[in-house]
C-alpha cells in the first residue's frame, strides 16, 4: 500500500506537491475565490465572454459557489479560431511573454499566450507532474516532444530543469540517434507521445538494442494523445519501464493539467488551478461522478488567456474512488478517446482505441494499424490495415489466412461491425513522429 | 539433416517480388532454390539459401517481415514410383507432409525435393531406417 508519501518513489517530500494533497475543503474555497476572479477578468477583459454572458444574463457576481459556473457559457476551440490570433487574450500584448501555436489539423493553427505568472504556475504544475511520475534531480531524462509552436517540449523542458533533472532537449525524430543518446547518454526517463516511444521501441529491436538489458531507462510521461491500457502494458512489457499518464492541452495550459501518481490509476488533475466538468456531449448537460462524457475545464488561475468552460472533446470518467496515493486532487480515467477520433459507419459510433483492443486481443504485441473508411455503391465499408511483424508471421498460408479471420472476428465482437482485415508488409503504414493517425476517412472522396 | 528455410511476407502488390530480388541480389545472396504460395491477397516466398543470416539481415533491413523454419532435402529417385517410396517410409512412421517443393539444381542423378513433415525429427528417423538419401547442406549449395 502506498500511504500518503508526499512524493512517491523514494518517499522524499517535495514541498510543491503539498497542495497535491490539501484537505478538500480547502481545495474548494481555493477554486471558489478563484472562480470568481476569473469569471470577472473575462467577463471585463473578453468581449467574446462578455457578450455570451450578457446573452445568457449573467453575472460575474452570480457567482456564490461552485456549482455556479453550470450559469457560464460553454467555449469551445472554434472560438479560438474565429478570434485568431489574440481575440481571447485577457491581458495587453507587453503582458504576454510567451506565444505558442497548435498545429490544429484543419485550417488556422490556434494560439495561447502566457504572463510571467502563467509561465511560473505551468512551471509548478509540471514540477508536481513530474514528481507524482517519481522524477527527481539525478534523472537524465530523453524529452522527445517537439520544441518550438508546440507545448509539449518547452512545457515538459522548464519543469524537468525546475525539478533539477538532466534534459536533454533531443525532440522528435531521427529514431536512431534517440536509441543512441539513451544508451550512451544513460537516460532515466523519458517524455513522449505514446505512439511514437512504441516506434522507437521498434527501432530499437531492429537496431538488436534491448531495452531490458542495454538500456538504463526507468520510468516515462506519455501524453498529448489518447492511448489505452492495453498499450502502456505494451510499453512496460516491452522495456520494463514505468509509463505514466500526462494530461494537459494547449487550450488549457498545455501538458501537466494533471498526472498520474505511482498508484497509476489515471491522471489527478491539479485542481487548484483546473475546474473540471464532465457534460453530455450532445445536451451539455452536467453528469455526475464516475458517469462518461466530455471533459471540460475552467481555468482557475491564467491570466493571459482564461478560458470558462472549455470542451476539450475528450471523452472520460471524474473517477469517485479515493486514491491510494492520499492525493485530494480527482482523478479522470485515462482518455482513450476523443469525441473528434469518433466515427460513424452504417449508424454505428466507433472509436479507434476500440480496434486497438480488437487487435491486442488477437495477438500478444500491438502492431502497427490504420483503419480506412471508403464507399461502395453507396454503402460505408471498413478496412483495418494491419502491419505483418516476424512475430506473428507462420510459414503457412492457412495459419496467416487464420490469423486475418481472428483479427476480424475480434473487431467485430468488439465494435458489431464487420471489417475487411488486411495484412501489410512492415512499415509500409505512414508512421508518425508525433500523433498517432489511425483513420484514413475516404468516404466524401468522389465515388 | 534438416535445412533452414526462410519465410517472406509478401503483399500482393507489383514490384514486392522483384524488389525483394534486387536486395538479395544487390547484398550478394545467392538463392539456390525457392517456391511461392498465395491465397491471392498475400503470398509466402519460401527460399532456400546458403547465406542465411546475411538473407535474414537483408530482407529485414528491405522492410519484410520473415519467419524460418526447418525442412529436409531428400534425394527422390528419378524413376516410376520414385515419390511414392519416399511418402510410404514417413507414412509408416505417423507423419504428414505439410508442403514440398523441387530443389532448383540437380547436383547427381536423382531429383532433388525440399520436404515440411508436421513432425521433423520423426520424419527423420523413418528416413534414414528406410535408407532414404538425405541431402547434406554442403552438398546441396556447393557449385
Amino acid at each position: 500500500m502506498i500511504h500518503n508519501l508526499w512524493n512517491d518513489a523514494n518517499g522524499t517530500f517535495f514541498p510543491e506537491s503539498a497542495l497535491d494533497f490539501m484537505p478538500v475543503g480547502n481545495l474548494r474555497e481555493v477554486q471558489l475565490q478563484r472562480l470568481k476572479a476569473v469569471t470577472a477578468l473575462a467577463y471585463e477583459r473578453v468581449p467574446l465572454f462578455r457578450q455570451r454572458m450578457d446573452e445568457k444574463g449573467v453575472k460575474p457576481s452570480d457567482i456564490h459557489t461552485l456549482a455556479d459556473v453550470r450559469l457560464l457559457p460553454f467555449s469551445t476551440k472554434s472560438d479560438l479560431r474565429d478570434t485568431y490570433p489574440y481575440g481571447l487574450f485577457a491581458v495587453p500584448m507587453s503582458e504576454v511573454v510567451r506565444l505558442h501555436a497548435s498545429s490544429g489539423t484543419t485550417g488556422k493553427p490556434i494560439v495561447v499566450g502566457y504572463t510571467e505568472q502563467d509561465m511560473e504556475v505551468w512551471k509548478q504544475v509540471i514540477k508536481r507532474s513530474l514528481y507524482a511520475a517519481g522524477f527527481t534531480r539525478g534523472d537524465i531524462v530523453s524529452n522527445m516532444y517537439g520544441y518550438g509552436l508546440f507545448t509539449g517540449g518547452l512545457g515538459l523542458h522548464a519543469g524537468l530543469e525546475a525539478i533539477g533533472a538532466t534534459v536533454i532537449p533531443i525532440s522528435g525524430g531521427n529514431s536512431e540517434r534517440q536509441i543512441m543518446v539513451m544508451k550512451d547518454f544513460g537516460v532515466t526517463g523519458i517524455c513522449a507521445t505514446p505512439s511514437y516511444f512504441i516506434h522507437l521501441i521498434e527501432v530499437a529491436q531492429k537496431m538488436g538494442i534491448d531495452f531490458k538489458r542495454d538500456l538504463k531507462v526507468k520510468r516515462g510521461v506519455f501524453g498529448a494523445e489518447p492511448w489505452t491500457n492495453q498499450m502502456r502494458e505494451y510499453i512496460e512489457n516491452a522495456t520494463g519501464i514505468q509509463a505514466f499518464d500526462i494530461y494537459g492541452l494547449s487550450e488549457i495550459i498545455g501538458p501537466g493539467v494533471g498526472n498520474e501518481c505511482q498508484c497509476r490509476q489515471g491522471p489527478h488533475i491539479f485542481e487548484d488551478h483546473f475546474l473540471v466538468e464532465i457534460v453530455d456531449p450532445q445536451t451539455l448537460e452536467p453528469l455526475p461522478d464516475g458517469q462518461e462524457g466530455e471533459l471540460v475545464f475552467t481555468t482557475l488561475s491564467k491570466q493571459a488567456m482564461p478560458a470558462i468552460r472549455y470542451r476539450t472533446r475528450d471523452i472520460t470518467a471524474l473517477e469517485t474512488e479515493p486514491c491510494a496515493c492520499g492525493r485530494t486532487l480527482r482523478r479522470i480515467r485515462r482518455i482513450s478517446r476523443r469525441s473528434d477520433d469518433m466515427f460513424i459507419l452504417r449508424g454505428v459510433n466507433v472509436f479507434p482505441s476500440q480496434i486497438e483492443t480488437a487487435l491486442l486481443k488477437t495477438e500478444a504485441s500491438l502492431p502497427h494499424y490504420l483503419i480506412v473508411l471508403t464507399r461502395r455503391s453507396g454503402l460505408d465499408q471498413m478496412e483495418v490495415r494491419v502491419e505483418v511483424t516476424a512475430e506473428m508471421l507462420r510459414d503457412r498460408v492457412g495459419e496467416m489466412d487464420q490469423l486475418q479471420k481472428r483479427f476480424a472476428r475480434n473487431i467485430e465482437q468488439i465494435t458489431g461491425l464487420h471489417a475487411e482485415v488486411t495484412l501489410s508488409q512492415p512499415g509500409s503504414l505512414p508512421r508518425s513522429e508525433g500523433k498517432a493517425k489511425r483513420l484514413l476517412d475516404q468516404r466524401n472522396l468522389g465515388a | 539433416m534438416k535445412l533452414t528455410q526462410i519465410s517472406v511476407f509478401l503483399e500482393n502488390r507489383p514490384g514486392r517480388l522483384s524488389a525483394l530480388a534486387h536486395s538479395l541480389a544487390a547484398a550478394g545472396v545467392n538463392l539456390s532454390t525457392l517456391m511461392l504460395s498465395d491465397n491471392g491477397e498475400f503470398g509466402l516466398l519460401r527460399l532456400l539459401t546458403p547465406d542465411v543470416e546475411k538473407a535474414k539481415t537483408t530482407i529485414a533491413a528491405a522492410g519484410y517481415a520473415s519467419t524460418t523454419t526447418e525442412v529436409v532435402a531428400l534425394e527422390v529417385p528419378d524413376r516410376p514410383g520414385g515419390l511414392a517410396t519416399v511418402l510410404a517410409a514417413v507414412e509408416k512412421a505417423g507423419v504428414s507432409v505439410e508442403y514440398m517443393y523441387a530443389f532448383a539444381e540437380r547436383p547427381g542423378t536423382a531429383a532433388i525435393m525440399v520436404f515440411r513433415f508436421d513432425d521433423m525429427d520423426k520424419a527423420l528417423h523413418a528416413l534414414r531406417a528406410a535408407d532414404i538419401g538425405i541431402c547434406q547442406a554442403v552438398k546441396l549449395f556447393e557449385r
